[in-house]
């Protein structure tokens, strides 16, 4: 099975098309960014964001006023169930600044203060037992061998502890961290109404738990910015090196000494460097619609995210590179055709395996978007955009990039500069 | 039909051995030798053991702390300047005003000319870290400065002891193989992970509790304290008796239930008994407040020497027992007291536990301030392991349905190649002692992508070979050796992006950056050596002028 045999596009005609389109998707970021800005996780921003489970439908304002009353006014609570997780549909994001300078305030407060809340809204201010949707294990297990539901006498203590870890494993993984009913347990080995009895005896139930509680010093999220930034400018920087040197065959190495076709010093730097410019330049343009696309959707930029942007400038380069390897080689072979041509031949040839493996990776991390969970999901819709975007990027950026600089000097100042002809003598250029 | 060459025969044999190591490395443990899993428990059990999980996959506590080193350094100030207030003292030499004139320099102003060598001599013996130069524009006066090679000594041997008393502390809470560790560029964080610490509240206040105990005497047999600094003060015209300082503190009353209120007490400075004289400290229900916890200690044998006479000489007068420079209780000394006593204060038996756990593990060097804390439910752990797993298989079993259909027999060896890297990916990791996490294993479904790329970049030279005429094991050898340099540049751009990642990133990132690296190394060896292997075998099979199946 083949779908690419004998493709015959011109690329480079139909350049202006996917130059267009970038060119609106860059504005279109560009308005959402300067109307809205950039939703930063509190990796960048500071604070504390607290995910909870809830067992039923969230009273989310009144939890909003009493955290005002409490001290904490500026309170974002985001529900966040995942569509693939049904089990999830009851979940809240609940985001909390940081209060107060960093000397008086431990980073711990905010949260307390909001599970007072929480116990408060839930109707369990006066938590006189302890929770059981909150219990640790070993807490449970110190518990049951103290009470010993099923006269197990002196040596149990090893039993009830396995028997916790049961109930909590259960506890967690069945019923994503929140019972409402201790007989929701029933299915746990060894649970017998004994056990599930005494725990009933000790144990409320609140109707939340806390899934995930992340607290960041406001100098800390200043300083993981800034380190984000130049980690991307730095690796950018590093390919651009990497590529112009692969690419240019030596020319950069040697540029002072080729007889001149323009005396402007600049010039012959861009002509031996312009493919790994060109290149950078594709890739740049990948990362900015993304981050357009992340301000447009309100996804949140973390570390991971941070991450997925730095995988996609490695697989934008990936895709530009095998093209460019290809153009380099034809170069050498087809003597006759122009420089637009021969590049549109390249991409030609490579276009089955462009659209395979773009089509691949999009798949995996289309997969990866849709099963790949709650906290994962502004990283796989990063990579799923950068996958796109960084493969037309390649034929449709940076490659048009090199052609028209070709153009601008004078022609065939590329097949001049470029690491094919090395060997030929300079009067058969002509 | 071509016979199998020997060095066809080593490939595999090759290949075989890698399988096997990877296999061992994930299914079996090491303990006295080699053990194969007997059973399915047991794998499961053996897999759970080699397959490390991040705290963002098993639930758990990661926490940044920051020590405050500057801290340090002022106390090493402090300590510089007393003892040349003593040692001029002793040594009858005449000196003016010593005093602190900027964050590591102290001035000490109008020493006596006559005993300059004695005062040089002295500053030589016992503070050979600071450099001594005369005054600029002070007559008779020096300048003591701490320079910079002793400030990083300084900085790296508190941060060494901060670690230490850390991990004491750590290791008494109990948790199950925590990681503490110094993290960041700055060079003044110290990384805890508690694994399963699903509320770490208790532990951040026992592991940031400053711990510095000390035993010393009321200075001005006022028991209960002044209700102000500036009640103090006045007590005593104005000007506190030598060597004592004024401390907030518990109001005596504080046995009783209700706020403690803040009064303040004037205390010798210089400590008869500090913590480090503890040799045990013990939580113990209370016999005088029944219901109340209180610490029991038992001081060191040269410790007690001293303690005895001291409490023998002080009847009568009052104790302060002062934790982290708070007055927590002032008793009146009864009789002479050895080698033990109690710390009362209102405490439940939580908090009596704390105590004792900090004043056995030692105080910290100085202060800590937390940065950054997450804690992972253990529900949420658990649900992002599924949907890891679920996604990873599902990417799989998808690439694996398009190679088959699309490559046919050839994509049959594409699928061979992709499922033994991720076998070495995995085993790798397991041999290496690398986490997994959540970002790791975005890691892992990215390889599957990306890792494709490689010998779909052959398969198409491949395919473009032949339909150029070649036969087909010429057309395998240019695919590969055609497609060889692209496949080492793709991987290298990758790989570039992925060490800034680990350099820059924190856990969770750091692990994606590796199984990202890992796996793609991984993929040059099974995409050109195996997959390359496989073909051969596959040639030396065919028949005469059967098609390559591609």
């Amino acid at each position: 099975m083949e779908f690419f045999r004998g493709v015959n596009v011109d690329w480079m005609g139909k350049a202006k098309y996917f130059v267009s389109f970038s060119l609106i998707l860059l504005v279109i970021g560009a308005a959402s960014v300067m109307k809205q800005g950039l939703t930063y996780g509190i990796d960048f921003k500071g604070g504390t964001e607290v995910t909870v489970r809830f067992a039923n439908t969230p009273p989310t304002s009144q939890i909003s006023s009493e955290l005002s009353a409490a001290g904490l006014p500026n309170s974002e609570i985001k529900p966040i169930s995942d569509p693939a997780d049904p089990k999830s549909k009851n979940d809240l994001m609940i985001s909390l600044e940081q209060k107060g300078s960093e000397e008086t305030t431990s980073l711990d407060t905010n949260k307390q203060t909001l599970v007072t809340v929480l116990y408060k809204v839930l109707g369990e201010s006066a938590q006189t037992k302890p929770d059981f949707n909150s219990a640790s294990p070993a807490e449970i297990a110190a518990y049951l061998t103290q009470k010993d539901p099923l006269g197990l006498g002196a040596a149990a203590a090893d039993r009830y502890t396995q028997l916790a870890t049961a109930l909590a494993s259960s506890r967690d993984s069945n019923h994503g961290g929140v019972i409402t009913d201790f007989s929701q347990l029933n299915s746990v080995s060894g649970a017998t109404p004994a056990v599930t009895g005494a725990l009933a005896g000790e144990y409320s139930l609140s109707g939340f738990a806390i899934r995930d509680a992340e607290t960041v010093g406001p100098t800390v999220g200043a300083q993981l910015r800034t380190q984000a930034i130049s980690a991307t400018l730095y690796a950018l920087g590093g390919m651009l090196v990497y590529v112009a040197i692969r690419f240019s065959g030596g020319g950069l190495l040697r540029i002072s000494t080729t007889p001149g076709t323009s005396t402007f010093f600049l010039w012959k730097w861009i002509d031996y460097g312009i493919f790994g410019l060109a290149a950078v330049i594709a890739v740049f343009h990948d990362v900015l619609i993304t981050l357009g696309l992340f301000s447009l959707t309100h996804y949140e930029i973390s570390l991971t995210v941070i991450a997925a942007l730095l995988t996609l400038v490695g697989y934008s380069m990936n895709d530009t590179i095998v093209i460019f390897d290809r153009i380099r080689e034809n170069l050498h072979l087809m003597r006759r055709e122009s420089f637009p041509e021969v590049v549109n031949k390249s991409i030609n040839q490579t276009l089955s395996r462009t659209i395979l493996t773009s089509g691949l990776t999009f798949l995996t991390v289309a997969v990866l978007y849709l099963l790949g969970g709650q906290v994962l999901r502004a990283f796989s819709f990063a990579m799923v955009v950068g996958v796109v975007v960084g493969t037309y990027s390649s034929f449709g950026i940076a490659a048009p990039i090199v052609v028209v600089w070709n153009k601008f000097r004078g022609g065939e100042a590329m097949r001049a500069g470029s690491a094919a002809d090395k060997r030929v003598p300079a009067v058969a250029r002509r | 039909m071509a016979a199998i060459s020997n060095q066809l025969k080593y490939k595999f044999g090759f290949i075989s051995a890698v399988v096997l190591a990877c296999l061992i490395g994930i299914f079996c443990i090491y303990q006295d030798g080699l053990k194969f899993p007997a059973s399915v428990t047991q794998l499961r059990a053996n897999l759970a053991d080699r397959i490390l999980l991040g705290l963002d996959l098993k639930g758990g506590s990661h926490l940044v702390v920051q020590v405050q080193l500057q801290d340090a350094i002022q106390q090493h100030l402090d300590q510089a300047v007393d003892l040349i207030k003593e040692q001029a003292r002793t040594k009858n030499i005449t000196i003016g005003d010593v005093s602190e004139a900027s964050g590591t320099e102290i001035l000490v102003k109008d020493v006596d000319p006559n005993a300059a060598s004695t005062f040089r001599d002295m500053i030589a013996n016992q503070l050979s870290d600071f450099t001594l130069a005369s005054a600029a524009g002070q007559t008779n006066g020096y300048l003591l400065t701490l320079p910079p090679t002793a400030i990083a000594a300084l900085r790296s041997s508190t941060m060494d002891e901060a670690l230490e008393t850390i991990t004491r502390r750590v290791d008494q809470l109990g948790t199950t193989e925590p990681t503490i560790a110094f993290t960041g560029r700055a060079q003044d964080e110290i990384l805890i992970e508690l694994p399963g610490e699903g509320d770490p509240s208790r532990a951040m206040a026992v592991i940031s509790a400053g711990g510095q105990l000390q035993l010393t005497l009321i200075g001005d047999d006022q028991p209960g304290g002044y209700p102000s600094e500036a009640e103090a003060l006045a007590a005593h015209n104005g000007v506190l008796p030598a060597g004592t300082e004024i401390l907030p503190g518990k109001a005596s009353s504080a046995t009783t239930q209700g706020a403690p209120t803040t009064v303040y007490y004037v205390v010798q400075r210089s400590a008869i008994v500090s913590g480090q004289d503890l040799q045990t400290a013990t939580p113990e229900p209370s016999t005088t407040y029944p219901g109340q916890y209180e610490v029991h200690f038992v001081l060191s044998n040269a410790a007690a020497s001293r303690f005895g006479p001291f409490s023998e000489a002080n009847l009568g007068k009052y104790l302060a027992v002062v934790l982290d420079k708070h007055v927590e209780l002032d008793p009146v000394i009864q009789g002479r007291m050895d080698d033990n006593g109690e710390i009362q204060g209102n405490f439940t038996e939580d908090q009596a536990k704390d105590l004792a756990l900090v004043l056995r593990s030692g105080a910290l060097p100085a202060s800590i301030k937390y940065l950054e804390q997450d804690t992972v439910g253990p529900s949420l752990g658990a649900d992002s392991i599924r949907s890891g797993v679920r996604a990873s298989i599902g990417s799989v079993i998808v690439v694996m349905i398009f190679l088959v259909i699309y490559y046919r027999l050839s994509g049959v060896n594409a699928v061979v190649a992709l499922l033994l890297n991720l076998v070495i990916l995995v085993a790798a990791m397991s041999y290496f002692g690398f986490v997994f996490t959540l970002p790791g294993i975005a890691g892992v479904i990215l390889t599957i992508g990306m890792g494709v790329d490689s010998n779909v970049l052959v398969f198409e030279r491949i395919r473009e070979e032949l339909r150029n005429g070649k036969a087909p094991g010429s057309a395998v050898d240019v695919g590969f050796e055609k497609a060889f340099l692209t496949i080492i540049d793709t991987h290298v751009t990758t790989v570039v992006s992925a060490i800034f990642l680990f350099l820059f990133g924190t856990g969770p990132v750091r692990g994606f950056a590796i199984t990202l690296v890992i796996g793609l190394v991984a993929n040059v060896f099974t995409s050109i050596y195996v997959s390359r292997a496989i073909f051969d075998l596959h040639l030396a099979h065919m028949k005469r002028d059967e098609v390559l199946s591609v």
